[in-house]
C-alpha cells in the first residue's frame, strides 16, 4: 500500500468499508445485496486517488460514502470513513450537512441532469458557499469568476448568467467542477466526469480538471472505468472488482508493473493489433456520393463515398453526431438516401428496405451496440438464433436445433444456454448471441454498430477476438462503426474518418492513421488517452507549442 | 386530451404527461416521423419558421391557441354534422310515431329541416358565435337566454368546488410525498384509490342521507333563485360542492403526488442534497420551481373534469344549472338545446386543456430562456 | 406465478370480482325472487323475507341487485372487450404503419378526445334509438379513444426498440412484428389498462343509467336502480344507496387488482434493468 505510514494524518481514511443495498421486490421478502466489502484506503491532502473498475464494481458507491450518502436503498453497514480523523458515519444529520458541499463536494457523471434547469448557473455554483457561510456573495462571485477562468470557460464574466440548457455538455461538466471547487473544499469526488463526453471534448475537460485541482490544492477521488484516463490525473490507483479491492498502489506501479492478473489484463487490453490486408482493390460494397437526412429537411450525411473489398473490415470512426450510425441505417435501407447509390456485389441495392428482396436482406446483417434492446426479452436464445434459420432457409425441428447448437459452439457458448432468456445472460453473452443471430443468416457483410462500447474492456476484447476468428472462418466482411481508435487499430483493413456528416479521410489503415494528417484526424488521434503516465502533459505541451508556432 | 376525471380510475405514475398533451405520444416516436408542430410550421413558410426560431415561446403558445380554435371548430362540426348523419328523423320523433305525413312535412319546414344541412350549419354556427342558439323545440324559449342563466349557476358551483379542492389536493399530495412509503402515504393511497371508484351520484346521495336527512344540517334539493342572497346560495350549494370536491380530490391528489415525486427523484435534487442544503431549502428552491408546471397542469386538467362532473351532480341535487338542462333536453330529444350545451361544455373542456398546456409551456425554463 | 406474491389488497379485489361474477352467472339460482316480480309493499325496510328490503315498486331489492350484477357486468364487459379490440387494432396499425395512416388516426383520435366522454355520449344517445347494442357500441367507441392513445404509446415505445428493427431488417411482415415481437412485450401494461377500462365502463354505464340514458327499465341494472329509488332518500330510505354501494365496491375491487398489476409491471422493468 502506498504511503501507508502516513495514514495517521491522512485527509480521508476509509477503513474496512462495507456497503449493502436492500431491494423490496413486491410480495417477496426483502433482498439484501452486499455492494462493497473490506475496502480500505488513505488519501493525503492535495492528492488524487483513482478508483477504477467495471460497471457494478461499487466505485460510485464508495465515492458517495465520502459524503455519507447512499442512493436509493444503499446503506453503509460497516467500517469507518474518517475525514481528518473524525468518522463522518457517526455524525448526526446536521453534522453531515455541514460537511456536504463545504468540505467534501461531488461532481456527477451527467452534469446536464445534475444542474437545476430553473436557475442560472452562477447562482447554483455559489449556492453552497453562501449557504454554509463560507464566504460573502461578493467573494463567492469573485471565486466563481476565477474558477471559470481556470477551467477555460468562454466569456467567464457572463457565463454565470446562463441557464444550464444554454451551454454545451463539456462546458456544463466544467461548470459542475467549478461548483464543486467554489466553497474551497478539502476533497472532491469526481464520478466519471468525462465518460459522457466525446473524445475530443474529454481531453479539454480532463486538462481543465487537472489544472484546477492542482491550482487549488484540493484532494480528489477520481472514479472512472478508463485506466488510461485515470493514469493522467491520479497519484494512486485502486482497482476494484465486484465490490472488492483487486490492487492498490501508486499510479506508476499499477500502470507499469501491475501485480494482479486482472489489472494486467486491463492494462494490456488496448494492445491487440492486426495487420491490414495487403490487397484492397475489390469492391463488395460500394457507397457512392451518398447524402441522407431526416424528415424536416435536416441533412445528416453529405456526399459520402467509400468501398469495402470482400472478406475485409472497414472501420468507420467518428464522434457522436458525425453521421456514422446514420450511414449504417442508409446501408441497411432503414433510411433511404436522398442522393447517391449503394452497390453490393456488383448490383445496386434498392434504396428502401421495402424494395429489397429477402435474399438481399439476408446477405447484410447487423449487430447493435446495446444487445439488451436488440433482442426480444420474451424469446429464448433458441428462438432468437433459430428464427433466421427458419425464415431464410425454412429449417425446422431437429435440423434447426442442431444448427443453433452449432452456432452457439461457434460463438464459444455452450448448448446449456439454449433455453435461456436474454435477461439471464451477461452483457458479453448477449452480444455473442446477437452475433450468432447474424451468422445464422449466413451473411456476406455484417454491420457492427459499436458492438463493444457498452461492454467492459475485458469482455469487449473477447468479442473483438471472436469477430476476427469468425472472419477467418467464414470470410465475412465487416463494416465496423466505432468512436474508439484503439479498436480501429486492432481490427480494421481500411478506415473512414467522419466528422459532422462528411467524410474527412478514407483509405487503408496504414495510410489513414499515419501522417501527414488533416486537422480533424490529427485532433481525434491526439485526443485518445494512452496508457502512459504523462501523456496528457505531453499533448498539452505540443498543443501550446503548435499554437505558439502559428 | 384525456378526460382525467374520477371515472378513469387510478392513474399511472406518469399521469400528468398522460393527460396533458394529445401529442406527447409523438415524443417517443422515431425521429423520422415529422411531428405535427413541424408540419404546422411548414404551412406558414419562412416567416413562421423565423418567428419560431426567434420567439419559440410565443410561437408555441400561438400554435397551441390555433390548435384549440381549430379543435373547437371541428367539434362544432361533429356535434352538428354528426347528429345529421345519424339515423332517426327528428320530425317523427317530435310528433310521435302516429303523425300524418303532412304534419311531419309541416314540422320539418317549421324547424328548418328542409334546408340543406351546410346552410343550416353555417347559420347555426353564425348564431352560436353571437350567443344565439335558436329556440328550444320543447319549450319554445330562446336557448341562449336559458343558458345564460344556468351557465352562471354551474360556474358558481364549479368555482367553489375548485377553491376548496385545489389547495386541499396540493396539500395532501405534498403530505403524501413527505411521508412517502410510510403510514400516512399508504392511508392516503388506499383512501384515494377507493374514492376514485365512487360514482358521483353515490357520493351525492350518501351526503344527502347523512347531512340533509339524518342531521338536518344541509338543505336538499339545492335549488337557487334569483332572489336568494349570496350566503343563502352558499349554504344551498354546500352539499353539491362537497360532492364535487370529494370526487375530484382523490385524482388531483394522486397526480400531484406523482408529479412532485418525479421532481424529488431527479438528479438536481440529489445535487442539492449533496451540497448540504436543508430540506426546506431543497424543496422551496430546487424542487418547487420545477414541480410548479406539472402541478398546475394537474389542476387545470382536473378543473376540466369538474365541468363534466357538474352534469351528474346537478341532476342529483336538482340544481338549476347547465348539466340538468342538457340531461332534460336529451331525454326529450330537444336538439337545439343538446347541441348548444354540448358545444359549450366542449368549449370549456378544450379551453381548460389549452390553459394547462400553455401554463406548462410558460413554466418550462428551457422555453422561457431560449439559447 | 407465485400465489404468495399477490398482496392482500389484490386478494380482496379478486374475491370481490369473483363474488360479482358468481352472482351474474347464477342469478336465477341464487336470487330469492324474480327480477321483475312485485312481491310486497314499496320501500319495505331490510329484514324478514326481504334481506335488503323492497324497492320503489315493491320488488325485492336483493334479487334485483343480483340480476343487476348480470346486466351491469355483461354490458360493461362487452363494451370493454369491444373498445379494447378496436383501440388495440387501430393503435397497433398506426404504430406499425406510421406515416399518413398514423397521422390520420391520431389526429382523428385527438378530435374525439376533445369532447368530454359523458357530453359526447349524451349528444349521441339523444339521437340514436334506445337499444342495448347501440348503448354498448357507443360506450365502446368512446372508450376506444383512450385505449388507442395508450396502445399507440406502448406500441411505439416497443416499436422503436432495436429488436423490432432487427426483425424488420430480416424482412419479417407486419403480422409477425405485431404478434411475435411487440405484443408479448406489451401484455402487462395492457392487462392493467384493460382493468382500468373495465372499472371505467362500470362507472360510466351506471352514470348513464342513472341519468336515464343507459339500460332501460324494467331490466335491473345498478345505476338504474339508484335512479328508481332516489326519491326515497328524502324520507330517509336507503334503498338507492345499496346499488350505489355495489357499484362502488365492484369498481374498488377492480382498481385494487389493477393497482397490483401496475406495480408488478413497473417492478419487473426495474428488476431487469438492475440485473
Amino acid at each position: 500500500m502506498p504511503e501507508s505510514s502516513s495514514a495517521k494524518n491522512a485527509l480521508l481514511s476509509v477503513k474496512n468499508l462495507k456497503i449493502e443495498a436492500t431491494s423490496y421486490p413486491p410480495g417477496e421478502p426483502p433482498k439484501t445485496v452486499t455492494l462493497v466489502e473490506g475496502v480500505s484506503f488513505d488519501l493525503q491532502k492535495g492528492k488524487v486517488l483513482g478508483l477504477i473498475g467495471e460497471s457494478g464494481a461499487g466505485k460510485s458507491t464508495i465515492g458517495l460514502s465520502a459524503l455519507a450518502y447512499g442512493r436509493g436503498g444503499v446503506r453503509i453497514t460497516g467500517g469507518q470513513v474518517l475525514l481528518d480523523g473524525k468518522d463522518i458515519l457517526t455524525l448526526d444529520k446536521n453534522g453531515i450537512r455541514s460537511i456536504r458541499g463545504a468540505r467534501v463536494c461531488y461532481v456527477a457523471q451527467s452534469a446536464a441532469a445534475a444542474f437545476n434547469p430553473a436557475h442560472r448557473l452562477g447562482d447554483q455554483v455559489i449556492e453552497a458557499s453562501l449557504r454554509h457561510g463560507i464566504m460573502s456573495r461578493e467573494e463567492a462571485k469573485k471565486r466563481a469568476l476565477y474558477l471559470f477562468q481556470v477551467l477555460g470557460l468562454p466569456n467567464p464574466e457572463s457565463f454565470g448568467e446562463r441557464y444550464p440548457h444554454q451551454v454545451s455538455g463539456g462546458q456544463l461538466q466544467r461548470a459542475m467542477t467549478a461548483m464543486a471547487l467554489c466553497p474551497n473544499p478539502e476533497l472532491i469526488v469526481f464520478d466519471e466526469p468525462t465518460t459522457a463526453l466525446d473524445v475530443t471534448t474529454q481531453i479539454d475537460v480532463l486538462a481543465a480538471i487537472k489544472h484546477a485541482i492542482e491550482e487549488t490544492h484540493t484532494a480528489a477521488l477520481y472514479i472512472t472505468h478508463d485506466l488510461a484516463v485515470v493514469a493522467q490525473i491520479s497519484d494512486d490507483i485502486m482497482v476494484l472488482r465486484h465490490g472488492k479491492t483487486v490492487e492498490y498502489g501508486t499510479t506508476k506501479q499499477v500502470i507499469e508493473a501491475p501485480r494482479e492478473d486482472y489489472t494486467r489484463a486491463l492494462v494490456s487490453v488496448r494492445q491487440t493489433k492486426r495487420d491490414e490486408a495487403p490487397d484492397q482493390t475489390g469492391t463488395q460494397l460500394k457507397i457512392e456520393h451518398v447524402s441522407a437526412g431526416y424528415g424536416n429537411g435536416f441533412k445528416v450525411l453529405h456526399d459520402v463515398s467509400m468501398h469495402l473489398p470482400k472478406g475485409q473490415t472497414l472501420a468507420i470512426v467518428g464522434e457522436s453526431g458525425s453521421g456514422k450510425s446514420t450511414l449504417a441505417r442508409v446501408i441497411t435501407g432503414l433510411l433511404p438516401p436522398t442522393e447517391g447509390r449503394i452497390t453490393f456485389e456488383g448490383k445496386e441495392l434498392p434504396r428502401a428496405l421495402k424494395g429489397r428482396s429477402t435474399d438481399e436482406l439476408r446477405r447484410i446483417q447487423m449487430i447493435y451496440q446495446m444487445a439488451d434492446t436488440a433482442m426480444n426479452p420474451r424469446q429464448t436464445v433458441r428462438d432468437i438464433v433459430g428464427r433466421p434459420l427458419s425464415f431464410y432457409f425454412g429449417m425446422h425441428g431437429a435440423k434447426k436445433t442442431a444448427r443453433v447448437k452449432e452456432l452457439l459452439d461457434q460463438i464459444e457458448m455452450g448448448t446449456r444456454f439454449l433455453d435461456r432468456y436474454p435477461a439471464e445472460l451477461s452483457g458479453g453473452q448477449k452480444q455473442r448471441v446477437a452475433i450468432a443471430r447474424a451468422l445464422a443468416a449466413e451473411p456476406e457483410l455484417i454491420l457492427c454498430d459499436e458492438p463493444t462500447s457498452a461492454l467492459d474492456p475485458l469482455v469487449a476484447e473477447g468479442i473483438l477476438n471472436l469477430l476476427l476468428k469468425l472472419q477467418e472462418e467464414t470470410a465475412v466482411s465487416y463494416v465496423f462503426i466505432t468512436h474508439d481508435i484503439a479498436i480501429v487499430r486492432a481490427i480494421a483493413d481500411s478506415v473512414a474518418v467522419m466528422h459532422r456528416g462528411r467524410l474527412v479521410r478514407f483509405g487503408p489503415k496504414s495510410k489513414v492513421l499515419a501522417p501527414p494528417f488533416d486537422d480533424y484526424t490529427d485532433l481525434l488521434l491526439k485526443s485518445v488517452p494512452e496508457m502512459e503516465i504523462g501523456w496528457l502533459e505531453r499533448v498539452l505541451a505540443t498543443r501550446r507549442m503548435e499554437s505558439a508556432g502559428n | 386530451m384525456m378526460e382525467s376525471g374520477p371515472m378513469t380510475g387510478p392513474v399511472p405514475t406518469d399521469g400528468t404527461a398522460d393527460g396533458a398533451h394529445p401529442r406527447s405520444a409523438d415524443l417517443s416516436g422515431v425521429p423520422a416521423k415529422p411531428n405535427p408542430a413541424d408540419a404546422q410550421g411548414e404551412l406558414g413558410g419562412t416567416f413562421w419558421r423565423r418567428f419560431i426560431f426567434r420567439r419559440p415561446l410565443a410561437a408555441l403558445i400561438l400554435q397551441r391557441l390555433g390548435l384549440s380554435v381549430g379543435l373547437l371548430f371541428a367539434v362544432s362540426l361533429m356535434i352538428f354534422g354528426g347528429i345529421e348523419a345519424l339515423p332517426g328523423d327528428f320530425a317523427t320523433t317530435y310528433l310521435g310515431q302516429s303523425a300524418t305525413p303532412q304534419a311531419v312535412e309541416n314540422i320539418r319546414k317549421d324547424l328548418g329541416l328542409d334546408r340543406p344541412w351546410s346552410e343550416r350549419y353555417l347559420s347555426w354556427l353564425g348564431g352560436a358565435v353571437q350567443g344565439d342558439f335558436g329556440t328550444s323545440w320543447a319549450s319554445k324559449n330562446s336557448v341562449g337566454e336559458q343558458i345564460a342563466k344556468r351557465l352562471g349557476n354551474s360556474l358558481f358551483l364549479a368555482f367553489f368546488a375548485a377553491i376548496v379542492s385545489v389547495p386541499l389536493a396540493v396539500g395532501l399530495g405534498m403530505l403524501a410525498v413527505q411521508f412517502r412509503n410510510r403510514l400516512p402515504d399508504k392511508i392516503i393511497n388506499v383512501v384515494s384509490l377507493a374514492a376514485i371508484s365512487l360514482p358521483e351520484f353515490f357520493v351525492g346521495y350518501l351526503l344527502i342521507m347523512f347531512f340533509a336527512v339524518k342531521f338536518g344540517v344541509a338543505t336538499f334539493p339545492a335549488t337557487v333563485y334569483d332572489s336568494m342572497s349570496f350566503t343563502e346560495r352558499l349554504s344551498a350549494i354546500a352539499l353539491p360542492v362537497a360532492t364535487l370536491v370529494l370526487v375530484v380530490l382523490a385524482h388531483m391528489m394522486r397526480m400531484t403526488r406523482a408529479a412532485i415525486l418525479n421532481v424529488m427523484s431527479s438528479a438536481y435534487v440529489e445535487t442539492a442534497e449533496l451540497k448540504g442544503l436543508g430540506m426546506f431549502r431543497i424543496i422551496a428552491r430546487h424542487a418547487a420551481p420545477n414541480a410548479v408546471a406539472p402541478v398546475i397542469n394537474v389542476i387545470a386538467l382536473n378543473l376540466a373534469y369538474l365541468v363534466v362532473g357538474v352534469v351528474v351532480v346537478e341532476v342529483v341535487f336538482v340544481y338549476p344549472g347547465m348539466g340538468q338542462y342538457m340531461v332534460d333536453a336529451v331525454t326529450v330529444r330537444d336538439m337545439p338545446v343538446v347541441q348548444a350545451c354540448g358545444l359549450i361544455f366542449a368549449a370549456f373542456y378544450i379551453f381548460l386543456n389549452m390553459a394547462a398546456d400553455i401554463l406548462a409551456i410558460l413554466a418550462n425554463p428551457r422555453l422561457r430562456h431560449p439559447r | 406465478m407465485n400465489l404468495r406474491a399477490i398482496p392482500f389488497s389484490a386478494w380482496i379485489g379478486i374475491a370481490g370480482i369473483a363474488i360479482a361474477i358468481f352472482c351474474a352467472l347464477f342469478a336465477p339460482v341464487i336470487a330469492p325472487f324474480g327480477e321483475r316480480d312485485v312481491v310486497g309493499d314499496i320501500w319495505l325496510p331490510a329484514g324478514g323475507d326481504f334481506l335488503l328490503g323492497t324497492d320503489n315498486l315493491g320488488r325485492d331489492l336483493l334479487s334485483r341487485l343480483i340480476y343487476g350484477a348480470r346486466t351491469t357486468i355483461f354490458v360493461a364487459l362487452a363494451a370493454t372487450v369491444l373498445s379494447f379490440s378496436l383501440g388495440m387494432i387501430l393503435s397497433f396499425t398506426a404504430a406499425v404503419m406510421g406515416g399518413f395512416v398514423d397521422q390520420f388516426f391520431s389526429r382523428f383520435n385527438d378530435l374525439m378526445m376533445a369532447i368530454p366522454t359523458l357530453i359526447f355520449a349524451l349528444v349521441v344517445l339523444a339521437v340514436l334509438p334506445q337499444h342495448l347494442w347501440i348503448l354498448i357500441l357507443v360506450m365502446a367507441v368512446l372508450d376506444s379513444t383512450r385505449v388507442f392513445r395508450i396502445g399507440r404509446a406502448v406500441a411505439l415505445d416497443v416499436a422503436v426498440m432495436e429488436f423490432v428493427e432487427a426483425a424488420r431488417l430480416r424482412g419479417e411482415g407486419s403480422t409477425w412484428i405485431i404478434f411475435r415481437e411487440i405484443l408479448p412485450n406489451t401484455l402487462s401494461p395492457l392487462l392493467a389498462e384493460f382493468g382500468l377500462r373495465f372499472a371505467f365502463s362500470i362507472l360510466f354505464l351506471s352514470t348513464l343509467s342513472f341519468l336515464g340514458l343507459g339500460i332501460q327499465p324494467p331490466a335491473a341494472d345498478w345505476g338504474g336502480m339508484v335512479k328508481d329509488n332516489k326519491d326515497g332518500i328524502i324520507f330517509g330510505i336507503s334503498a338507492a344507496l345499496i346499488p350505489g354501494a355495489a357499484i362502488a365496491t365492484l369498481a374498488i375491487c377492480v382498481n385494487l387488482v389493477v393497482d397490483w398489476l401496475m406495480k408488478r409491471t413497473s417492478s419487473l422493468k426495474g428488476g431487469r434493468g438492475d440485473a
